[in-house]
């Protein structure tokens, strides 16, 4: 093709190599996901249809029944570029139970997860902070304060939650681009600490 | 179900070949199954994470000559480097289809497939990875 610009960045696409970090971003109904997502996102939150994985079946069941409507789930995503060959994706989806078979998709080779908890609905993150503790997943609490008030004390949520102590518990206000990237920070410092006394006990 | 009595009952190759164009658009390969696209395969060859990054191979034109509708899908697909989910959105499809049709556009040697520092390399490779995220967001 002969458009200059096609070409450039044609070239621009493969010149190099490229990086890409994944980080979860959990929560219940109207937790404040897709805010999160969009107030660091470059594009527009998108949304895909997460199908069952191939692990759980999920092509082969369709491709052997094609009327049949596989399983899907929407799923939020928004991409941060922090270098010019690094790229950041933050995955925003439903802490439903129901919907576990395609976390595993989610965490893998994730840095780690964000559960937001509305502090009206505390019991909406118990799923996604049961499944981040068995997965060994690190993760931090972002604190949604809606109207601006804490409903909850850091102390209560963290019992209520039976979250661990070293787990950090964080206010955030998801529509806030500073907030939201503090929040990341501190779940990727937490993350990194992790790493480091897992190694140091020789876990890995 | 394994791939192999899959295989058994679906022919490999179900799409019919398409007449040459000039540009195909997600739309055309939309309007085929899924199923159909991925000829049966069940299984992506590449380890293919929602963020692995996906580009064009230099000197592949992004319209007109990949021969297949869905490799110049994906190809248009990525007019800089994308991830995996990107794509799946770009194509309207399930994340486990574009799968299957990034890495057959892979094995067709019209992309590039990354490798996913996070997935792929050991724990020394992901401690890196965490500490350029840190910093790139703290610059941000
Ligand atoms: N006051 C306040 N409203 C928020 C906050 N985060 C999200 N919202 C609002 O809450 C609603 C649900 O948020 P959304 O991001 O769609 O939640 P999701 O279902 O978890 O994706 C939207 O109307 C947001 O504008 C927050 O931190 N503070
Ligand atoms: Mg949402």
């Amino acid at each position: 093709m002969s458009n200059p610009a096609r070409q450039l960045a044609q070239q621009q696409s493969d010149s190099s190599t490229m990086t890409s970090a994944k980080i979860v971003v959990a929560g219940g109904f109207g937790a404040g996901k897709t805010t999160f997502v969009g107030s660091v996102s470059e594009i527009v939150p998108l949304t895909t249809e997460a199908m069952m994985t191939d692990a759980s079946t999920g092509i082969d069941d369709l491709a052997a029944t094609p009327d049949k409507q596989a399983t899907t789930v929407a799923m939020d995503f928004g991409r941060v570029s922090l270098d010019e060959d690094l790229i950041l994706y933050l995955f925003g989806t439903p802490g439903q139970q129901r919907f576990w078979f395609m976390w595993d998709d989610l965490v893998r080779g994730a840095i780690g997860a964000v559960v937001l908890a509305d502090t009206r609905r505390l019991a909406d993150s118990f799923a996604p902070v049961d499944f981040f503790e068995d997965r060994g997943l690190p993760y931090v609490v972002g604190l949604n304060a809606f109207d601006g008030v804490l409903r909850h004390e850091v102390d209560d949520v963290r019992e209520a939650l039976s979250v661990e102590p070293s787990v950090p518990i964080i206010r955030c206000d998801a529509r806030d681009r500073e907030s939201t990237k503090q929040s990341l920070i501190t779940l990727v410092e937490y993350a990194m600490k992790q790493w480091v006394a897992m190694n140091e006990s020789g876990h890995r | 179900m394994s791939a192999q009595s899959l295989s058994q009952r679906m022919p490999t190759q179900v799409i019919p070949a398409l007449p040459e164009r000039d540009s195909a658009s997600a739309d055309d390969a939309a309007m085929v199954r899924p199923y159909m696209l991925t000829g049966g395969r069940t299984r992506a060859k590449y380890p293919l994470e929602l963020e692995t990054m996906v580009s064009v191979k230099e000197g592949v034109p992004f319209d007109g000559t990949c021969d297949r509708i869905e490799h110049r899908a994906i190809v248009e697909a990525c007019p800089a480097p994308r991830s995996v989910a990107e794509i799946a959105v770009k194509l309207g499809m399930p994340l486990g289809v574009a799968r299957v049709l990034v890495s057959d556009a892979a094995d067709a040697g019209h992309v590039t497939v990354h490798r996913t520092m996070s997935g792929t390399d050991g724990a020394e490779a992901h401690l890196l990875l965490m500490e350029r995220v840190l910093s790139g967001l703290r610059r941000l």
